[in-house]
């Protein structure tokens, strides 16, 4: 039955990625966390930027938004103020989020609007074949890095964490089912939820069994209030930790900073006379 | 002797003589008391030192320039007088502190030393030396005294202590004058024409807000630049008020991408920068063309290139306004003239933006953000205030990028349509779903393309205040013409207006959208003139290029037949200043008088409506 409903999800666009592509399990994932969540289609925007992982929105028969290469926060923010009652659900690739775009997602984490965002991390430029990322490892050898990236790699868990993000969790691509919770538990958050998803390149950058071997959930024990923890768990370079790594509960952007005079509601002139402002120029 | 406007400049050190605020005040209060104003001010990019100007100039008639010749320099410094003397007519009337200067050497003009630092100092006021000043002002020159003391009361705090020491300042410089000064002031103001109420003094800036807000926008993001900074200020202030809000984003970048996003959202959306901010802006332009997004953009623009000078002045934005974003991006630009323009063209905007679903650049400039005019109260209802064509309740299969007969084809706004659909600036057929095939690229460009053409067709038909300004003789048997556009058309109106009114053949056109350019009648006006000049503050003459570029277009069938001229042979002179200071009448004035053949004939000045039809018959046939 869940999967039904899940279907009801679906558009008539078929997925343009290649076989194997991890960003299937995450659109996968996406359909019944949505489904689980029953949100109406005419209520919910995903937004994106550009990047394979961008073209989603087309998948799915909410509103949708591909804007430009690294926008998809902002763009999302603008909606999210205009229109508050909307789910805003923001998704991209690790070029797109934290290379072209990464100077928005510190202050979409700062301001702490509700929206969820879903990074899709294949450490590597699919869409254009194959260059290295901003989460490429060091020494990663692509078309671009013929002799290896000199790069250290950012390690956006961590650096959601130290910007104040009031959710952050990881999953893999290759566990949709756990996937499913997790983006439903963002969406769920009332502030910026950030889910760094490990999603493979099989054509650029196949890392499915390295992947597979690293990934394990959380300890039992881990306290997602414990932001300290959180960062601890970030930092380890033995094991891909999956799971909520910190949530918290703090005031979000559209609960300051928001429009309640929508047009859509009525005439939004309606109730202001300009001639009274005017006058105050005499 | 008796005149009819007077030119006033106050120039003392920033942050210490507060002659800007001094200088608002005085604004304010001889509106009030009937007059027109236009004032223009200069400062240092600086917070504190350095010198700072604040022009008032002041008639009894309508103001809508700068002017030329300076009339009274008030010199609260030495280094103000050195500044300020070259401008000044031969016959001025100086206003100086002796304590700071002496007369200098050669003035033949009248001079007048008021002690304004000694009543200071014998005050015990600190920074009373401007109102002493106006005080002073006030008396020499006949200002309505009550209405500086209310206004001074009114804008600088009615708290007693400010209240009464700020009353002892004017009040000193004001009987100074009257006790120690006796004899007629050569330069005296005739008294204002009497008028029902007063008029509104407003910057360009705040005219943009005012109609924003009227036009519906209740969505704004920024960033801080000079100089369009107050219009996120005075909004920031307003918009929470009024269920709208107020977006500071990190960089223009994310300002245009969270103005996409808000309109996108259903929301009447806007943005407002300068050079360096709307440089950043391009490619999420494009997006909003190709993804069909209502929105705003105010370029205030200021001298560039890159950071060049934020305090200055310049028209050197048209190219990246009209070209900015990579592809066939088509988007209207509107230039306005004056500041009362300012209402109507931000209104305008907002109209268009909605009615076409796509980007409207408004390209003011960093003069005409911060001078300030008297204007009557603006009529807002002269500009309908549109919305987005919605789907239909009853809509089957809703395609947002239809291809309709008219181009424009409903946008649902999530939230409150049953319509979702996905937006992207990939090439998408009429779902919005990518496509990249040449038939539908060719359906998709022509869709935005037609939408855009559609605003031409009823451009040429446009009355003021939306279309075309005119003035001077009339455009049939005019020898001159000056094409302008933007805020060079206050000097360029004064400049050609006293020209006709001498009796000179010399008409003017001024355009309010730029993009697209109402051609047919630009041909109209150019094709019997023996030159036309276009004044423009920058320096490769970019409107006279982006006139000569429709030039070339035949003339619709059935007009215009006769004409000896082809279309690209108009006499086309560029005038091009590029320093950081607007144009002032006298330098266009100079300009048209080389090219004038003939002497006066006898005054010639077009009527109102006068001419109107014969060019409406002329261009539509």
């Amino acid at each position: 039955m869940a999967n039904l409903v899940a279907q009801a999800y679906k558009s008539k666009v078929k997925p343009t990625w290649c076989p194997g592509c991890g960003d299937y399990g995450v659109l996968a994932a996406l359909y019944p966390a949505l489904a689980r969540l029953e949100l109406d289609p005419a209520r919910t925007m995903i937004v994106s930027g550009i990047g394979c992982s961008s073209r989603l929105p087309f998948f799915v028969k909410t509103y949708g938004f591909q804007t430009a290469h690294g926008r998809v926060l902002p763009v999302a923010m603008g909606v999210k103020i205009a229109n508050p009652e909307l789910t805003v659900i923001a998704v991209g690739g690790d070029g797109d989020g934290f290379s072209i775009g990464g100077g928005h997602l510190v202050h979409a984490v700062r301001r702490n609007p509700d929206i969820t965002y879903v990074v899709m991390d294949n450490q590597v430029y699919g869409l254009t074949k194959g260059q290295t990322s901003p989460t490429s490892p060091l020494g990663m050898k692509t078309k671009s890095t013929p002799y290896g990236s000199a790069d250290t790699p950012i390690n956006p868990m961590a650096w959601v964490l130290a910007s104040g993000v009031s959710f952050a969790a990881r999953g893999f691509s290759g566990d949709p089912k756990t996937l499913i919770d997790l983006i439903a538990a963002a969406i769920q958050h009332p502030g910026f939820a950030f889910v760094q998803t490990m999603s493979p390149c099989p054509t650029f950058n196949n890392t499915y069994d390295q992947w597979r071997g690293k990934v394990e959930s959380l300890p039992a024990d881990h306290n997602p209030e414990d932001r300290l923890q959180a960062m601890a768990q970030a930092i380890r370079e033995d094991a891909i930790p999956l799971g909520v790594f910190y949530r918290q509960a703090r005031p979000t952007l559209e609960s300051h900073t928001r429009v309640t005079d929508h047009p859509a509601k009525g005439d939004a002139t309606a109730g202001f006379d300009v001639r009274g402002l005017l006058e105050s120029y005499r | 002797m008796p005149v009819d406007r007077l030119l006033l400049r106050m120039g003392g050190e920033s942050g210490t003589d507060n002659v800007i605020s001094a200088g608002d005040v005085l604004t304010l209060s001889v509106a009030r008391s009937g007059y027109h104003v236009h004032t223009f001010r200069t400062y240092p990019a600086e917070i504190k030192g350095g010198p700072v100007m604040f022009q008032l100039r002041v008639g009894v008639q309508p103001v809508p320039s700068l002017g030329d010749q300076l009339d009274v320099p008030v010199a609260f410094n030495q280094e103000a007088w050195d500044l300020q003397h070259a401008d000044l007519r031969p016959d001025g009337t100086l206003v100086y502190d002796p304590a700071m200067q002496g007369v200098p050497e050669g003035f033949k003009g009248a001079a007048y030393g008021v002690p304004l630092d000694e009543l200071a100092r014998d005050l015990n006021l600190r920074k009373g030396k401007n109102l002493i000043g106006l005080g002073a002002l006030s008396a020499l020159f006949g200002f309505d005294f009550n209405e500086l003391q209310a206004t001074v009361k009114e804008k600088f705090g009615a708290r007693p202590e400010f209240a009464e020491s700020n009353r002892m300042a004017l009040l000193a410089g004001f009987e100074w004058v009257r006790k120690n000064i006796t004899g007629d002031i050569p330069l005296r103001l005739v008294p204002p024409h009497p008028r029902e109420g007063s008029a509104l003094v407003m910057s360009g800036n705040q005219a943009i807000v005012a109609a924003a807000l009227a036009a519906g926008c209740r969505f704004f993001a920024g960033y801080p630049i000079t100089p369009a900074s107050d219009i996120m200020e005075e909004l920031a202030k307003r918009l929470p008020k009024m269920g709208g809000a107020v977006f500071q984003t990190e960089d223009e970048i994310a300002a245009i991408s969270a103005v996409v996003g808000a309109s996108i959202g259903g929301v009447r959306a806007m943005t407002a920068t300068s050079g360096p901010g709307f440089s950043l802006m391009q490619e999420m332009l494009g997006l909003a063309t190709m993804a069909e997004v209502p929105l705003v953009v105010v370029d205030a623009q200021r001298a560039g290139p890159s950071t060049g000078m934020p305090t200055k002045m310049e028209q050197g934005d048209l190219n990246i306004a009209l070209y900015g974003a990579h592809g066939d991006a088509p988007r209207i630009v509107l230039a306005p003239r004056s500041v009362e323009d300012c209402f109507y063209q931000t209104m305008h905007a907002f109209n268009l933006a909605e009615t076409y679903q796509m980007p409207v650049i408004l390209l003011s400039d960093q003069s005409l953000s911060h001078r300030t005019e008297t204007l009557t109260m603006p009529d807002p209802d002269l500009v309908p205030v549109a919305y987005r064509l919605r789907p239909s309740s009853d809509a089957q299969e809703y395609r947002r990028y239809a291809l309709t007969e008219n181009a424009i084809s409903p946008m649902g706004v999530p939230g409150f349509d049953p319509t979702p659909y996905t937006a992207t600036g990939l090439e998408h057929d009429e779902t919005g779903e990518p496509n990249y095939t040449p038939a539908m690229h060719t359906a998709q460009m022509d869709k935005r393309g037609v939408k855009f053409e559609r605003v031409a067709e009823f451009l040429c038909e446009l009355e003021p205040p939306l279309g075309c300004q005119a003035c001077g003789a009339l455009e049939e048997t005019a020898e001159v013409g000056v094409l302008t556009w933007g805020s060079t058309a206050g000097a360029a109106r004064e400049a050609v207006e006293e020209l006709a009114a001498e009796g000179y053949p010399v008409a003017a056109l001024i355009p309010a959208v730029i993009n697209p350019l109402p051609a047919s009648r630009v041909r109209y006006f150019a094709q019997n003139l023996k030159a036309v000049l276009v004044p423009e503050v920058n320096r490769s003459g970019q409107f006279a290029d982006w006139v000569k570029a429709h030039m070339g277009i035949p003339f619709p069938e059935g007009d215009l037949r006769d004409t000896q001229r082809s279309g690209n042979e108009l006499p086309l002179i560029s005038l091009n200043k590029y320093g950081g200071l607007p144009f002032t009448p006298g330098e266009i004035r100079a300009k048209v008088m080389e090219f004038l053949v003939k002497a006066p004939t006898g005054a010639r000045r077009s009527e109102a409506g006068r001419g109107a039809d014969r060019r409406k018959e002329a261009i539509h046939g």
